[in-house]
Formats: structure tokens, C-alpha cells, sequence
């Protein structure tokens, strides 16, 4: 290959401190669940890591009594100024037991270390510094003198972001006088099992925090579990939908963060360099494993070409393989039944018509590995405009005017984020009123932040996480 | 370069460019139609290249390619000839005990001091470049600044670092600062001329993109930053706007310019990040002293200092290296 060849930079693998067995986490204490153990794999290398036992239903039964225990005897009659004392130790733990965790993700779900080290653990341990800071200031946030918890909060999490989702949902749902029964994702449920390690450090009340590993079944008893007062859901729309149909009619809040397919669009005044970064950002952060990444290009036809050009040589630049590589930009796809699922969408995109062309990148052999693809000539009608891929499949679209711009990008079931790329500020504020998306990004892409709230519009689900808007979902107002 | 740029690889300017200075306001219309810089994304961007972990041979190489990019200099009123032959020594052997250790690619001297330099590096291959043009304010008349080009030429300067007329540049008189590096090309002969930018003054990644496309355009054979007396000198998002000029001239014309980062770049960790963002950024081809200089006086020690270093496990101290 090239003149200047980065030698390998690996993170060392035993800052994971893994360990073979894993159980899960029910009234402050590790158990052995009655479920059918799993065994979670590297995705980089197809190794098993470790086995993790899991949850049966009974078992589901058995924390939501220990989470009901320990909201009625101590959580929510406990001071707000006390709650955020437990919150901020554990944000000041995750920042302790950061480099572990970061590795830990890393091997677990295949993202490069440079993202879980950089983006995913230092913005969980933010939720949790952020939500402790509201914990006693409740009954001075706009929501009344006095907002009350809903009770126990019944949260089912996806395997893109494993320790990131956990805090969002385990945060809010604590700051604000809740208990929680949380089940990670079936891939990826080993941080969420050192996460429940530093609520024992943090000496958190038995039974505020239980962490039941398992597949969608455990997930689907939580859900309908009768002494479940609140859902929290973030996952597939598929999945997103069936819990809304099963908890219809009965008292439970519900919250959906389900799937995007998010349009980022160029206009020809844009700063194309940065607006190249911005796309590439979009679409290939966590190897596009981003519900709202950037994954609909949408150009303004004058400057296509060109921003394609300059794109396809940026993409080509990125680094692919080992996720514990300091030096690399793209991971592993987390599973193999992912890696088919993306395969799948690309196959139907040559089929369509759409012009496909591959990062020439090389690729690991081992490991469920997709290499960046950009598909230039997409149509609104074909599959790969209107699906969510969940991989580092771009899909570039043109435009002529902004009408047309509003028109197409709001053209989609989805309505989770959206880009803008203009240095025409009049024109950013008129476009971000006009589409139909819980965040639009100006002149950047995927910025995060535990003050602004997040969500999403029809079938990318309802209501918000992160900022007082966020809270308001784990209250009674 | 690679398969990505395919289209455009013409040789002769295209007619676009061509008309761009025709006159003052198609120049305006130009530079002005360049691609918007956005502050936050290129920082951004620059701090993530920053972060590569460069080690073992990678290191090594990029220590070894830093230090035959660089211009050792020395621009000071209390320069002496003896000062300048002390550089051009340590230009020809920079790490005695060591003498595979590359030589640096130029000594750059002020115009009176050339004679002197090209004394001391004759037959080294060793270029001598020199800081013409009024340096480093560049507040003075058109006739002294070519008076100055070709006094350093006739000495033996096989490169000429001049300034542009920032003053004209913020006026928007860009078409006199555009003739006028014309004129001090023609006056270089067959020295290669480096157009410094002083991007400290310019104040924006805007001005400085557009002052890196009236430099290319005006026949520059390399954009360089600073001058080395302004702050802030040479910065790493300030140099990937440089490197994306370079690049995105490149696709267009085909013809190949350099860029030459200087003031400020003191040690080997940053001298391989602006390596990383030459590699990511502008492209492989770059990673070479014909397309890439450092400005520098200190960086030499820290370099030999650290190829020191990886050669011998251990770090030796700064009493190991030379000072000139």
C-alpha cells in the first residue's frame, strides 16, 4: 500500500479485565438467571468472549419485585439532593473505570476504540453528571412544586451504543425518583454487567438498578410485566411497534427511540470540505450503527460531482479493521446477521439501477467486516432511499432547488435527525422549520449532548431523551 | 494520484482558472465563488487527525522524512556569517555521530547572508532559499521588492520565500497582489518561489483559502504560512485548508504545488501531525520534500533527539545534539 504505513497501535485487550462468566444483576446482587445461557462473540474476530447468563421470565418477575421494593422503600422517598449524590458517584466511576469500559465495548461490539474511548464512555459518564445536577432542582423545572416518579421503569436497549443507551435511559430514570429493570441487547450485554459492578461501588440502594441479560423474549416479558409503570424502548420501528401493541391499553408511558434514515443536505454555498467530514461522519460513525446517521445524501445537482468526487477520495482514506487499533475509523458490524441484513439492502441497490462504488480499503478476512460504500444515482423509490441499512452504506440523492430539498428529505416514514450544509444562515433556519425531524444539525452531523433532547418523529417513535424534555418521560405531570 | 481523480487531469490550466484574472472583478468573483471554510468542521477535523498514534517503523520513517523537509532557518538582524555556516554544517551532517541520519532539504537566510550559505553548501545538494520581498512586513515599494528577489537570485538562492502585501490582500485589491507575485515569479528565474501567506494576519480560513488560490494562480510554486514574526505562526487547521487548496489545484490542472507550514512547529510530535494531515488531507504524493517543507529552526534538535530515541531505546537529552 501507501509510503506511510501506520504501525499497529492496539489498546491492550486485558484493560477489559473480561472475565469467562457473566450473570445477571438483580437487587443488588449477581445471579444465576433460569434462562438458557448465551455466549457473546468479538465481532472482530468471531472468538467467543464470554458466557453471560440470562433471565427467564420468572427472573423478570423476580427484579421488577425488587425494583418495586426499592422504589416504595427507598428511592423515591428518598431527597432529590441524596438521589444526585448516588448519580455523581456513578458518573465519577465511569470516569475512573473508563479505559476498561472503552475497551470492554470495544471487543464486545466491534466499534473502534478511538469512538468508545472518545465519544461513547466520556458522554455516558455526562448523562449521568448532567441528570444528577437536576435531581433536587425537579420542582423548579416548569412541571409543577412537586413532580412525582411514575415507579418502576421497564427499559429494553439496542447494541449500537451498549453503555451509551444504558445511560440514557438509567439516568433519567434515577435522577427523577425511579427504579429500574433493564435488559441490554443480546450481542452486546457485557458493559451493562460492569455497569451494574460500579452500582454496587456506588453503593446504590439493592434493587434501584437490575440488569437482566436475554434475548427479545425477556425483553417482551419486561415490557408487559403488570407492575411496570413506565417503557423505554430503543431499537428496531419492527420491534418498536409490537410494544406498542401489546401495552395498548394499559396505563404504562411509553417512550420509542426507534429507526432513521436521516437526510443530509448539501447546498451549493456549502463549506464543501467540511460539509465532506460532516457526511462522512454522518454516515460512517459506529460503521453507520446510528439510528440517526446521515444515511441519505441529498445534493444540489450544480456541485454533485464534484462533492462526490472530493467525498469518494475522503472515504477512501478511512482506516477499516482491528476496533482496538487506535489508528482505525471503521470497526466490525456487530453481528453476522447484521452483515447479511447490509448485504442484503446492497444487492437490492445494483438491482435498482444505483451506482455502487466500495472503498478500495483493504479488509480483515475474520470479522464481520463491510467496507464504506457509497451509491451515487438513487432514486427515491429504491429500497436503499427508504430502508434503514445500518451500515456504512451511503445513499446520494440530488436536488435541484430547496423546495425539492424540503420535499425529498421529508419524503420517509423516518423523521429522526437531518443535516444542513449552507452559509446561508436564513436559509438554515427556513429549512429547519420546514422538515419533519426531532434534531437538525447545521453545518455539522451527529453532535451530542445530555442537555438537548432527542427523538423522533412518526416511525422513528416519541418522545424525547436528554434535557428537561427528557425528564418530563420519567414523571408524572 | 489515485482512481478518484479521474476527470479533470488536464495540463494546461483550464480555461476557468484562465479567465478567473482576467481582470480585478473577475479575480473578486473567483476567489469569492471558492467553497465557504467552516471554522468548527476544520478544527474539528484537524483535531482528529491529531490524534493518530504513530509508532515503531511508521515513527521512524516519519522522523527521517520530517527531517529532509525541512528549511533550517535563520532570520534574525543579528545573523553573522559565522552563524550561517554553523547552519549549513549542521544542514549537511545534522546528527554527526550519525551519519545516516538524512540531510535537511534547505537553509533558509536572509538575502544578504545567500552568498555566504551557497558557499558553505556547494556540491552538498542543499538548496539555499532565501527571504526576499521587503520580509517579513513586505511595507515596501514594488521596486525594491524585485530589486530584493534578484539580488538573492544572482547570489545562487535556488528558492525565494517572499510576502505578500496583506494590506492590498485586506482591501481586496487582489488583482495588484496577484500581478505582484507574477513579477517576483518572472524575477525568480528559475528559483522556486514560495509565497507566504502570513495567514495570522489574514484572520480567517475564508481569506486564507482564498489567498492560497490567488498565490497558485499567480504561479507560486509553494504556499507557505508564516513568516515566523506574526502570532499565531503556522497552525494545523490553517495548513489542511492549505493542503486541500493544493489538492483541489491539483485535480483541477494536474500541476503539482507544495506548502510549507512555518513559525511555531517546535517538536516531533507535531511535526508528525502535520505529516498525518499531509498523508490524509492532500495525499500521499505530498509526503515528499519537493511538495512539503517545514519552516523551522528548533524542530531539527527535537527530531534528532527522538530518532535518537527510537534507535537506542532510551532518550539521550539535549546536551546530545548540536547547537548552532
Amino acid at each position: 500500500m501507501g509510503i506511510f504505513e501506520y504501525a499497529p497501535a492496539p489498546e491492550s485487550r486485558d484493560l477489559a479485565n473480561l472475565k469467562s462468566h457473566y450473570r445477571p444483576f438483580v437487587n443488588g446482587e449477581f445471579v444465576d438467571g433460569s434462562g438458557e445461557p448465551l455466549k457473546t462473540i468479538n465481532p472482530a474476530t468471531e472468538e467467543v468472549l464470554a458466557e453471560v447468563g440470562t433471565a427467564s421470565v420468572s427472573d423478570v418477575d423476580t427484579a421488577v419485585k425488587a425494583a418495586r421494593k426499592a422504589y416504595n422503600g427507598v428511592w423515591s422517598k428518598m431527597p432529590g439532593s441524596e438521589r444526585a449524590k448516588y448519580l455523581f458517584r456513578v458518573a465519577r466511576l465511569i470516569q475512573e473505570r473508563s479505559r476498561e469500559l472503552a475497551v470492554l465495548e470495544s471487543l464486545d461490539n466491534g466499534k473502534p476504540i478511538k469512538e468508545s474511548r472518545d465519544s461513547d464512555v466520556p458522554t455516558a459518564a455526562a448523562h449521568f453528571f448532567y441528570h444528577a445536577g437536576w435531581a433536587d432542582k425537579l420542582g423548579y423545572a416548569g412541571y409543577g412544586p412537586n413532580p412525582k416518579p411514575l415507579g418502576v421503569a421497564g427499559q429494553v436497549i439496542p447494541w449500537n451504543f451498549p453503555l451509551l443507551m444504558l445511560a440514557w435511559k438509567i439516568a433519567p430514570a434515577l435522577a427523577t425518583g425511579n427504579t429500574v429493570v433493564l435488559k441490554p441487547a443480546e450481542t452486546t450485554p457485557l458493559t451493562a454487567l460492569v455497569f451494574a459492578e460500579i452500582c454496587q461501588q456506588a453503593e446504590l440502594p439493592p434493587g434501584v438498578v437490575n440488569i437482566l441479560p436475554g434475548a427479545g423474549d425477556i425483553g417482551a416479558a419486561l415490557v408487559g410485566h403488570g407492575d411496570v409503570n413506565k417503557v423505554a424502548f430503543t431499537g428496531s420501528t419492527e420491534v418498536g411497534k409490537a410494544i406498542q401493541r401489546q401495552i395498548a391499553g394499559t396505563a404504562k408511558k411509553l417512550t420509542l427511540e426507534l429507526g432513521g434514515k436521516a437526510a443530509n443536505v448539501v447546498f451549493d454555498d456549502a463549506p464543501l470540505d467540511q460539509a465532506v467530514e460532516g457526511i462522512v461522519n454522518g454516515i460512517f460513525f459506529n460503521q453507520g450503527h446510528v439510528c440517526c446517521a446521515g444515511s441519505r445524501l441529498l445534493v444540489q445537482e450544480s456541485i454533485a460531482e464534484e462533492l462526490l468526487e472530493k467525498l469518494r477520495y475522503r472515504v477512501s482514506t478511512l482506516r477499516l479493521g482491528d476496533p482496538l487499533d487506535k489508528n482505525t475509523d471503521i470497526g466490525a458490524i456487530n453481528s453476522a446477521e447484521q452483515l447479511a441484513k447490509i448485504k442484503g439492502l446492497v444487492e437490492s441497490g445494483d438491482a435498482e439501477g444505483a451506482q455502487r462504488w466500495t472503498s478500495p480499503c483493504p479488509v480483515p478476512e475474520r470479522g464481520f467486516f463491510f467496507a464504506p460504500t457509497v451509491f451515487s444515482d438513487v432514486q427515491q423509490s429504491m429500497r436503499i432511499a427508504r430502508e434503514e441499512i445500518f451500515g456504512p452504506v451511503l445513499s446520494v440523492l440530488t436536488f435541484r432547488t430547496p423546495d425539492e430539498a424540503v420535499t425529498k428529505a421529508n419524503n420517509t416514514p423516518y423523521g429522526l435527525s437531518a443535516g444542513i450544509w449552507t452559509e446561508k444562515g436564513s436559509r438554515i433556519l427556513w429549512m429547519a422549520n420546514q422538515l419533519r425531524a426531532g434534531v437538525v444539525w447545521a453545518n455539522t452531523f451527529n453532535r451530542f449532548d445530555p442537555a438537548a433532547p432527542f427523538g423522533g418523529y412518526q416511525e422513528s417513535g416519541f418522545g424525547r431523551e436528554g434535557g428537561r424534555t427528557g425528564l418530563e418521560a420519567y414523571l408524572d405531570v | 494520484m489515485t482512481a478518484t481523480t479521474s476527470s479533470s487531469a488536464a495540463t494546461a490550466t483550464p480555461s476557468p482558472l484562465a479567465d478567473a484574472t482576467r481582470d480585478e472583478a473577475s479575480l473578486r468573483r473567483f476567489l469569492h465563488g471558492l467553497p465557504g471554510v467552516d471554522q468548527v468542521g476544520v478544527e474539528q477535523r484537524a483535531a482528529g487527525l491529531g490524534t493518530r498514534s504513530i509508532k515503531k517503523a511508521a515513527k521512524l520513517w516519519a522522523i527521517d522524512t520530517a527531517i529532509s523537509m525541512v528549511d533550517l532557518t535563520t532570520l534574525e538582524g543579528a545573523d553573522t556569517q559565522g552563524k550561517v555556516r554553523a547552519l549549513a554544517a549542521k544542514a549537511k551532517r545534522p546528527d554527526p555521530e550519525r551519519p545516516d541520519t538524512p540531510r535537511v532539504a534547505a537553509v533558509c537566510v536572509y538575502p544578504d547572508m545567500v552568498e555566504t550559505a551557497v558557499e558553505a553548501l556547494r556540491g552538498t545538494g542543499i538548496h539555499v532559499a532565501s527571504v526576499a520581498t521587503g520580509f517579513p512586513a513586505g511595507r515596501t515599494s514594488r521596486e525594491i521588492k524585485l530589486a530584493d528577489t534578484k539580488i538573492a537570485v544572482d547570489a545562487g538562492a535556488a528558492e525565494i520565500d517572499m510576502v505578500i502585501d496583506r494590506g492590498a490582500f485586506l482591501e481586496g485589491r487582489y488583482l495588484e497582489v496577484f500581478e505582484e507575485i507574477q513579477a517576483i515569479k518572472a524575477a525568480c528565474g528559475s528559483a522556486h518561489l514560495k509565497v507566504i501567506l502570513e495567514t495570522g494576519e489574514l484572520a480567517t480560513y475564508d481569506n486564507v483559502r482564498r489567498a492560497s488560490w490567488l498565490a497558485l494562480l499567480a504561479g507560486g510554486d509553494f504556499i507557505k504560512t508564516s513568516t515566523g514574526k506574526v502570532s499565531p505562526a503556522a497552525t494545523l487547521p490553517v495548513t489542511h485548508v492549505m493542503l486541500q487548496a493544493v489538492r483541489d489545484w491539483f485535480v483541477q490542472t494536474g500541476e503539482l504545488r507544495g506548502v510549507k507550514p512555518a513559525g511555531g512547529i517546535r517538536t516531533t510530535k507535531d511535526a508528525i501531525k502535520y505529516l498525518v494531515a499531509v498523508h490524509e488531507v492532500a495525499g500521499e504524493q505530498w509526503l515528499n520534500p519537493d511538495l512539503f517543507r517545514f519552516g523551522a529552526s528548533s524542530l531539527l534538535n527535537d527530531l534528532l533527539l527522538q530518532r535518537r530515541t527510537q534507535a537506542d531505546g532510551h532518550y539521550s537529552g539535549p546536551d546530545y545534539v548540536t547547537v548552532d
